[in-house]
């Protein structure tokens, strides 16, 4: 029997306060996050039950109960207050998937802080960005990433620490830096956690528009109550399952469904800490007899792309559930996960700034291969026109969806940005920026984005962060960034540009132009191809039509290009 | 001729490793090691592309193929 049991049931007398009650809640108490995922867990009797087995490169692996999460989170905990880090200094983690960086985000709460993971493949640029908007206090970090922060820290007066999780001694720490060993250090039993209460700011997650310098979404302690619930409900974690989340928590995924859902829940977790291949991942779902596991598009999409015959030396019988998020999980995917897995993979639809599941198919309900599935039991979501934002009642009937924004996990800001984060509403709604329609069962489809941001591997990139990096570059005049088609992304960025005089447009240089973006922005944000053009189409204006480009790149129509220049 | 493998190799090392991790051999595992990503594995194929003026399919562009420095020579030399 699954968790939800029948969701048209659950719909007919939901309410929050559902969640509240499992966890002990009521309105006016203290709720803190890090203390739901460690001590209330060892409270309640499961201290000696793994929290987390972590399998790095080599197979080398390390396990953790709940009690050396509740320790150890503590020590860390501790080791920040003797810093001097305060209630609600911004401390980033900014590291592989290790333990450090799981426990290291327990800990941050617990004292009362506000965690910002960030993606450890970001380059300086990247980094300096974000760390800046959240005037951040401390960096956790690694010996084999601190060489970006380095490169920065003269521009980060406000950095007060580097805390370093893998100092081996053998160079000089440097400014700002000290040494932190997690499993060496003194553990700490008692560390009484910060009263934090429903609206106190929990973790500082950044997500990329369209225009403007990427934006923090500001999510609060009260976000528990709905990735309990939905964690419990739609990945129906149940007591002896081994789950597997391959999500990293640089992104919201790894936070909200890769920690405080499998733990507030006291599940047992595992995380491979490789790069992907299809055998590492089968091999390590046979090791560890994964029975749940949460992935993306992306990573189901690259492994069809290896076949079928590899799954057959692989014994996967452990496996019992299966869901995807990040980017639309195609009609193609789901059928082959059921013929080769004996299942199939769940989409779930939701985003940084929703902090939580939003439309998804459940255990249970009858999957239409391809459908976002259906609104999670207390999300009010419609879809609305374009223009007037008002519900359209028409079936099929395509426009943008719409949240009220009610529910536990909304986020609450955009960190130091009120003004960008009202424009996310109209009429009362919240529009999270994608279109889509309803089909008479009332099952959501997903059509595409209502901007221009790309969604590559589930990952959001603003073109106007990469066309501003671009034009960094000695060689680029003009820049224009629009998504490209992609078998296994979905989308990946491609780059128009013009060069300035005296540059020979070249394979080595776009090759150059590449690398350049890599490093500066992201791995994710390097253009996956360049294309060199004499001019680039511009309103009379002289705005960048982008959607021209991004028209051209999709086989679209172009559509109204009275505004564009002439030659 | 360069020896190819120290090329790949010495290109690996200046593009996708740091001074705290520049201890890649021609056995590392790159893809599987967390050294070079999915996303990055396209600008180091344009490398190979680019320098022995060849072009790799994207079927046989495999993380399993990128994995080492040795494995790579293999992928290259087959297209060559």
């Amino acid at each position: 029997m699954s968790n939800i049991g029948s969701y048209e049931k659950r719909l007919e007398d939901f309410d929050w306060s559902i969640a509240e009650k499992e966890l002990d809640y009521k309105s006016g108490d203290d709720i803190n996050i890090g203390w739901y995922c460690s001590d209330r867990i060892c409270e309640m009797g499961k201290a000696d039950k793994p929290a987390l087995i972590w399998e790095g490169l080599g197979g080398v692996e390390k396990q953790y109960t709940f009690n050396d999460v509740r320790l150890r989170s503590n020590t860390i905990a501790s080791f920040l207050k003797d810093l001097g880090v305060k209630t609600e200094d911004r401390v980033c983690l900014f590291m592989d998937k290790i333990p450090e960086l799981y426990i290291g985000f327990v800990g941050i709460l617990k004292l009362g802080a506000v965690a910002q993971p960030l993606f450890s493949a970001f380059g300086d640029d990247s980094l300096h960005v974000r760390l800046d908007n959240a005037q951040t206090t401390a960096i956790i970090t690694q010996r084999k990433h601190v060489s970006k922060v380095r490169k920065i820290l003269d521009q980060m007066p406000y950095v007060k620490h580097i805390i370093l999780v893998d100092y081996d001694g053998s160079k000089p720490l440097r400014e700002r830096e000290i040494a932190f060993n997690m499993d060496e250090a003194e553990q700490v039993e008692n560390f009484k956690s910060f009263p934090t209460k429903a609206e106190s700011p929990s973790v500082l997650h950044y997500t990329s528009g369209t225009t403007g310098q990427p934006k923090g979404v500001k999510h609060v302690h009260y976000s528990l109550i709905s990735q309990y619930l939905t964690t419990k409900w739609v990945l129906d974690l149940q007591d002896n399952d081994i789950y597997w989340c391959t999500a990293d928590p640089g992104w919201v995924t790894g936070t909200s469904y890769g920690i405080i859902g499998p733990w507030s829940l006291g599940i047992t977790q595992c995380v491979l800490d490789t790069g992907f291949s299809a055998e590492s991942w089968y091999k390590f779902i046979e090791k560890r007899k994964v029975t749940m596991w949460y992935s993306a598009p992306t990573a189901i999409r690259s492994l069809m792309k290896a076949g079928d015959e590899i799954i057959k030396q692989y014994d996967l019988s452990s496996l019992r559930h299966l869901a995807s998020v990040g980017e639309p999980l195609n009609a193609e995917a789901v059928i082959w996960s059921e013929k080769v897995f004996g299942k199939a993979f769940l989409d779930t639809y939701w985003q940084t700034e929703t902090g939580s599941m939003m439309l998804t198919n459940y255990p249970g309900m009858k999957i239409k291969p391809g459908s976002m599935g259906k609104p999670f039991p207390g999300i009010t979501a419609t879809i609305l026109d374009t223009k007037t934002f008002e519900p359209i009642n028409e079936t099929g009937k395509p426009g943008l969806i719409g949240f009220k924004p009610d529910w536990p996990a909304m986020m609450r800001t955009y960190w130091r940005n009120e003004e960008t984060f009202q424009k996310k509403f109209e009429n009362g709604w919240y529009l999270p920026g994608d279109r889509a329609y309803i089909d008479q069962d009332g099952y959501y489809w997903f059509i595409g984005r209502d901007d221009d941001v790309i969604n590559t591997g589930g990952h959001l990139i603003s073109p106007f962060e990469v066309e501003s990096a671009l034009l960094e570059h000695e060689a680029v005049a003009e820049s224009a960034v629009v998504a490209k088609p992609d078998e296994v992304n979905m989308e990946v960025v491609k780059a128009f540009v013009t060069l300035k005089p005296g540059f020979v447009a070249d394979d080595d240089l776009e090759l150059k132009i590449m690398n350049f973006i890599r490093k500066k922005l992201s791995p994710l944000a390097m253009p996956q191809e360049i294309e060199y053009r004499d001019s680039l189409p511009k309103t009379r204006s002289g705005k960048i039509m982008r959607r021209v480009l991004h028209a051209q790149e999709w086989g679209e129509e172009v559509g109204d290009i009275s505004t564009l220049e002439d030659d | 001729m360069e020896d190819m493998k120290e090329v790949i190799l010495e290109y690996v090392i200046e593009e996708y490793c740091d001074e705290e991790n520049d201890d890649v051999t021609f056995e590392t595992p790159l893809i599987s090691g967390g050294i070079v990503d999915s996303f990055s594995m396209v600008s180091l194929k344009r490398f190979l592309e680019n320098k022995y003026k060849i072009s790799i399919p994207d079927a046989d562009a495999s993380p399993e193929a990128f994995d080492t420095v040795n494995k790579i020579e293999v992928l290259v030399k087959r297209f060559l």
